[in-house]
């Protein structure tokens, strides 16, 4: 297992790479200028100047390698001494990928988003996965019952109609009629009582309700199928035929086998918590890793595009291999070695 | 005939099954699987229950112990006594009681009617945890030493290992093992040896015979396969198109069949001991002439009758009802064919 784990590690390096410098070009590619958005008063040898400075004379190569050194090697180490406190070799000389917009540092402002992001739409794929498996379980069990015919209808729904339209809804219903949960979620909010929790649970819930709602409409008939395909197979009649319980035939016979498939599904799903969840965050305006995208790709700010969209890269090679290990895991006839 | 183990054919009934009607509701229509099928199991016996695919052999033993997903099967009718209650009527739980406990069951295909992601022993000790209150620690030695009992060597560490790691017969060894880990009364083998080669399968017919001779349940021993019923049966019922055709004790049915669907079945066994010129060799294998019974409409005339050369008018109009031709021999056919004439008994007279 261990063997296999590293060589997976190992040929995730080039790919990587590859995936690296197809973003890093395509961005280059497009027609996007820093400068573009400053007044027109600013004269072209200014422009050059804040061009010059930003490292856009330098050709391809260099800026490609230069980019690859601050990721993989300048901003790692920047983690290692912030999370150790030591210092290794000159930390403030150190080149980092920096936002053109801000000036600040790209990994801050991940780091400052990140908490955000994770609440809400970690919060709501961590809803959904337990509103959806007894859903799905269920809907199996009673296949063409009243209740997986109204499953059926409630999770088409779920996955036809967009989050942008639910949430409005929510708003609408719980902010606006009932004047129940702010519609506005607030980042600066600090949980540090119960009242303060309180407030932060009220806050969440839409947001949560609503990514969730639409996480639990896919997975649910995801389980449901995956139920459903080894519902009818020998072994279940085996176990029936020994008198165990239904409750056992169903939750450890049935079960056990029909989790093999989702927990891969769930696994490969967990980087799209990172990414998060563009359309949602913007509706109820949390400042999340979305929205952090969203403006970068709106103000052209490249470095910041390219880190992002580089580091969903790098977690989705990453839960594909989580999911490998676990599929293993579940699955005692598989074997990597 | 074979040596069997002990034919104690004249003991108490366990299992007394009577009119068990199954159909299933299918997408192209209602398909009568079994039309009203009963047999009595006696303590100790092995009743092997002959017939081919779609007979409804199996199916009458699914409906016994209500494990046919229901839709699309549907059990109209039928009773089954065994210790005193009818199982077809018991509530769920009561019968829980009795699958495993009561009835254990060997089904046909070893690779694929074990859990695949649960080990050997936890599936074997599930029902002694489940019927006899086993801890978790007694119902693990208790599986070891039925694995051992089926002969599978060093026991302790196979229990730990998933069906995967068995090879075909080992996993049908630990399948008996499992159905046997209750001491049911009464054993259901569904096709047990067909999904294996020739000689696991005369493998596991002496450890069959070895445990019978040991333990004394009774068995029910469903198969294609006519030599096997030979070598192990007491009695032997032959099933067509989800009726019983013929019942008898298994040198009577071997050797005066009364049935000509028993007696066609009997005639496609291949003979080993040829004429010796090569001629027996070079003949092409007899079969039964036309198709199995589609089995669409409940049965209404003898099933046999479009393929049967004694047929006449009365096969066309009613189906025979088990007739009485012999002591302890009955057969479903209006046609004497040892007389070579219809039968002159009384008319709907059953046996």
């Amino acid at each position: 297992m261990i063997r296999y784990i590293t060589r997976r590690l190992l040929f995730a390096v080039p790919t990587l790479l590859a995936i690296s410098f197809v973003l890093f070009a395509l961005l280059d590619l497009a027609p996007s200028d820093p400068t573009g958005q400053l007044p027109l008063t600013i004269g072209p040898e200014v422009r050059a100047q804040i061009r010059e400075s930003l490292g856009l004379d330098q050709p391809f190569a260099v800026r490609y390698v230069k980019w690859l050194e601050q990721f993989f090697v300048n901003e790692p180490l920047n983690v290692v001494e912030k999370i150790t406190g030591l210092e290794i070799g000159d930390s403030s000389g150190r080149l980092r990928v920096r936002s053109w917009a801000t000036r600040s540092p790209v990994v801050d402002l991940i780091v400052e988003r990140l908490p955000q992001t994770l609440w809400v739409v970690g919060l709501s794929y961590v809803v959904g996965i337990l509103i959806a498996l007894p859903i799905g379980v269920f809907s199996a069990y009673k296949q063409y019952s009243w209740f997986d015919q109204i499953g059926a209808f409630v999770s088409m729904v779920g996955f036809s109609v967009p989050t942008f339209f639910t949430g409005l809804l929510a708003i609408l219903l719980f902010s606006v009629t009932l004047n129940w949960l702010p519609s506005i979620y607030d980042t600066t909010h600090e949980v540090t009582d119960l009242g303060s929790l309180w407030t932060q649970l009220k806050q969440l819930f839409m947001p949560v309700l609503v990514l969730a709602f639409y996480n639990a409409a896919q997975l649910s008939r995801f389980m449901r199928s995956a139920m459903l395909d080894n519902l009818n197979l020998d072994y279940v009649r085996t176990a029936r035929a020994k008198g165990v319980r239904e409750r056992a035939v169903l939750l450890v016979h049935v079960l056990r086998n029909s989790m093999i498939p989702v927990v891969t599904m769930i696994a490969l799903g967990v980087p799209t918590i990172f990414g998060g969840a563009i359309i949602t965050e913007q509706i109820f305006r949390v400042n999340g890793l979305g929205q952090l995208l969203i403006v970068a790709i709106q103000g052209a700010d490249i470095p910041l595009v390219q880190t992002l969209t580089f580091i969903f890269a790098v977690l989705i090679v990453l839960f594909n291999l989580v999911a490998d290990v676990l599929y293993g895991l579940l699955d005692p006839r598989i074997r990597y070695d | 005939m074979a040596a069997r183990g002990a034919p104690a054919v004249d003991g108490r009934c366990v299992l007394d099954v009577e009119d068990v009607r199954t159909r299933f509701h299918t997408a192209d229509g209602v398909v009568h699987a079994v039309n009203g099928v009963g047999f009595r199991l006696h303590e100790g016996e092995l009743l092997g229950v002959v017939g081919e695919s779609g007979s409804g052999k199996s199916v009458t033993m699914l409906s016994m112990l209500g494990l046919l997903p229901t839709p699309p099967a549907e059990v109209v009718s039928g009773r089954a006594r065994f210790d005193g209650v009818d199982i077809m009527r018991l509530g769920r739980d009561a019968l829980r009681q009795v699958r495993g406990a009561g009835v254990g069951f060997v089904f046909q295909d070893p690779m694929t009617s074990l859990n695949p992601v649960l080990t050997v022993g936890y599936q074997i000790a599930e029902p002694l945890r489940a019927h006899l209150g086993f801890s978790k620690a007694e119902a693990w030695r208790r599986a070891a030493e039925l694995l051992d009992l089926v002969g599978i060597p060093s026991p302790a560490s196979r229990l730990r290992e998933y069906p995967h790691q068995f090879s075909g017969g080992m996993r049908q060894r630990a399948m008996i093992a499992l159905a046997l880990a209750c001491e049911p009364k009464v054993l259901v083998a569904d096709e047990p040896t067909t999904a294996l080669d020739v000689t696991v399968q005369a493998q596991i017919l002496d450890l069959v015979r070895k445990l019978r001779r040991e333990l004394g349940m009774a068995i029910v021993w469903i198969t294609h396969d006519l030599g096997v019923v030979a070598g192990l049966a007491d009695r032997v019922m032959v099933m067509y198109g989800g009726l019983v055709v013929e019942r008898a004790d298994v040198e009577a049915l071997y050797l005066r069949p009364r049935h000509p669907y028993t007696r066609a079945l009997l005639g496609t066994l291949p003979s080993v001991t040829g004429s010796g010129n090569g001629q027996e060799a070079r003949k092409r294998l007899p079969s039964i002439s036309g198709q199995p019974p589609s089995l669409t409409t409940a049965p209404a005339a003898c099933p046999f009758a479009p393929r049967c050369g004694h047929a006449f008018a009365r096969c066309w109009r009613e189906n025979p009802p088990l007739l009485k031709v012999a002591g302890g021999h009955e057969a479903a056919c209006w046609f004497d064919v040892e007389a070579g004439a219809p039968r002159r008994q009384r008319e709907n007279g059953p046996a």
